[in-house]
């Protein structure tokens, strides 16, 4: 039980920097995600926070005491490996020991706690049998179950969930999930998988190239992209990116010469005249009539998924490529065209430059 | 691969089996000679075992060579000292200097890691001269310390330590870490056991290594009661004009094979585990 502080910190590699100041405070028993794609820092701020990596500026702080300079012992933390670091030669319950017998915990205590966790995660049956003949989601319930007996301050995932069948994955996320809700400890999560993220977060954190694009609840991240990339890695398919040109008055975007939205709210007046970034989630698009619709798809493909359609299309003079997707079947014919709309609700727009995020007026 | 030609199976054994006498017929002669008298011996002996057997061997072990002053029981279990002095110091020694190599940064590592693996090259004989005077400036010379301290260091067995460590996730260190122990627990705790099939393979052939130690015991021992069985095979022949006890000679080279033999007899299950397959 604690909550962890980060504030601007930082970490360099020889003179490469990796994490440019990040700051984030988590609250007691929250579940935190840190999300990103390969090679973002993510799995560093991690380990910067269980205290294998040394940190070269900044503080972190596990319930108010900075702990930059402890060892990973002394932080009480526990952390979950993407492959799993079972000691090969111990049984599943030595495995699940060897942490409290280094802490030199009485031996009935330790039995009670091992049995335990084995108990929660249905482990029992295993407990004496070594990590080589259990199977991946068993080996994976072993790693939890260190974790678990040692009852520590805060719980880290290094993208556990990596090694594990798509099915078997599922079935774990929701698992971790429920753990966490019956244990209430602290926990920060790694992960590049965005499903990931999305359901098991309280709030997380998008990284990119060591920066913190955007701290926010899942929700708040998939509906107010912080900037065009976190819009673009969250969401599958992923949003589509328009440039386009804000009419002078604000009230209208145009895409092409011979395309143009009318923004039904407040629009954006400080813009007039700008060149700007216009993002639409596929699952936004809504399909209208022919004569009054905003836009007009050149259908180039189409894939149909059963619960859904996904089309493939181009825009316009420049043939800008749009992908949509749509709720249910629809059969249609390649090279035919589609009307569509777009609530004005569900645009983003990001500055050309620095991809930031631009707020729409009411 | 299948393949059907009567006239390859039969030269192919044909091959095996002359290799196979080649290298079991000496072995067998100095057996059956062992058997036998030394007047058999030194007329004309039938390649039957012969009637003195028992009476060689206890003769060898209990009273020993003539001219050589210690008997074969108490050169075997010298061999036996440095022999297993020398595997397990190697051991040791080797498995710590991995240990620092792969898991410990320090300045100048892959310097040193060089240098050890540049002695890999050098064999006893080249560095012998030098290393005589050393043990005998410190005065162990006749001494078990003299018989296994210089061969104690091995390039072979640290980088084979080596490989194998590396092979070792970096995630079980870390583990171990969080789990709140130490670099000594990761060594005891994790490292060793880890390493038991790749330590197995090693003692046998460090063993054989030992027990066959030749020039270095020779240079060194003048004392017999610190002589070592090979030595002591050499002083037996040393004779001169006089007729050497082949009988003896023959029994005592019987014996020196055993222990090796029985090193890989019993150790050859880990040995090949050892050798092909890493726990992980």
């Amino acid at each position: 039980m604690a909550d962890v502080s980060l504030d601007n910190v930082f970490k360099t590699f020889g003179k490469t920097e990796v994490i440019h100041g990040i700051s984030c405070d988590i609250q007691d028993g929250e579940f935190i995600v840190i999300l990103g794609p390969s090679g973002c820092g993510k799995s560093t701020l991690l380990r910067m926070i269980a205290g294998l990596e040394t940190i070269t500026k900044g503080d972190v702080s596990i319930d108010g005491t900075v702990v930059n300079r402890l060892e990973p012992a002394d932080r009480d933390v526990a952390m979950v490996f993407q492959n799993y670091a079972l000691y090969p030669h111990m049984t599943v319950f030595k495995n699940m020991a060897y942490g409290l017998k280094i802490r030199k915990m009485p031996k009935a205590e330790i039995k009670r706690r091992v049995e335990d966790a084995a108990r929660i995660l249905e482990i029992t049956e295993f407990l004496d049998r070594k990590p080589k003949q259990l199977s991946g989601g068993q080996r994976q319930r072993v790693a939890m179950g260190r974790c678990i007996v040692r009852e520590p301050k805060i719980f880290l995932f290094d993208e556990p969930l990596s090694n594990l069948d798509a099915k078997l994955r599922v079935q774990m996320r929701l698992e971790i999930r429920k753990l966490q809700e019956t244990l209430k400890i602290t926990s920060i999560y790694v992960t590049h998988d965005q499903v990931e993220a999305m359901t098991l977060g309280d709030r997380m954190i998008v990284m990119d190239n060591g920066y913190a694009a955007q701290i926010g609840t899942p929700l708040d991240v998939y509906e107010r992209p912080a900037t065009r990339f976190v819009a673009g890695f969250i969401g599958s398919p992923a949003m589509n990116f328009l440039t386009a040109v804000v009419s002078a008055d604000g009230r209208q975007v145009h895409l092409h010469r011979d395309i143009s939205l009318t923004l039904q709210n407040g629009g954006l007046p400080g813009h007039g005249g700008q060149k700007i970034i216009m993002g639409v989630r596929p699952e936004h698009f809504v399909l209208g009539q022919a004569a009054d619709a905003m836009l007009h798809l050149d259908l180039d493909h189409v894939e149909i998924l059963g619960s859904d359609t996904l089309a493939y299309g181009h825009l316009g003079q420049d043939k800008t490529q749009v992908t949509l997707r749509l709720p249910s079947v629809y059969h249609f014919k390649k090279n035919t065209v589609l009307h569509l709309d777009i609530p004005s609700k569900n645009l983003h727009f990001f500055n050309t430059d620095t991809g930031q995020r631009i707020e729409m007026q009411a | 691969m299948v393949e059907h030609r009567p006239w390859l199976t039969f030269l192919t054994h044909a091959i095996l089996i002359f290799g196979m006498l080649l290298l079991v017929i000496p072995i067998y002669v100095t057996f059956v000679a062992s058997s036998h008298s030394l007047d058999e011996i030194t007329a004309h002996f039938s390649l039957l075992p012969g009637t003195q057997l028992v009476e060689n061997y206890t003769s060898a072990l209990s009273v020993g060579p003539r001219d050589v002053g210690a008997t074969v029981g108490t050169m075997m279990l010298n061999s036996l000292i440095m022999a297993l002095g020398i595997t397990l110091g190697k051991i040791f020694i080797s498995l710590l200097a991995a240990y620092a190599i792969v898991y410990f940064k320090f300045r100048f590592r892959m310097f040193f890691f060089w240098l050890i693996f540049i002695t890999l090259m050098l064999p006893v004989e080249v560095r012998i001269l030098p290393t005589y005077k050393v043990a005998a400036d410190l005065k162990i010379l006749d001494s078990y310390p003299g018989l296994i301290l210089p061969l104690i260091a091995s390039a072979t067995a640290t980088f084979l330590f080596r490989q194998f460590f590396m092979t070792v996730p970096d995630e079980l260190c870390e583990a171990v870490k969080i789990d709140g122990g130490g670099p000594i627990r990761f060594f005891f705790d994790i490292l060793l056991p880890m390493s038991r099939t790749s330590i197995a393979a090693l003692f046998v052939i460090l063993f054989i290594y030992g027990w066959n130690q030749y020039l270095w015991p020779l240079l060194i021992t003048t004392d017999e009661s610190y002589y070592t069985l090979l030595i002591g095979i050499k002083r037996m022949l040393d004779v001169g004009e006089g007729q050497a006890e082949w009988q003896i000679i023959m029994a005592s080279t019987i014996l020196a094979m055993i222990p090796p033999i029985l090193i890989v007899i019993f150790m050859q299950k880990q040995f090949v585990k050892g050798m092909t397959e890493t726990e992980k």
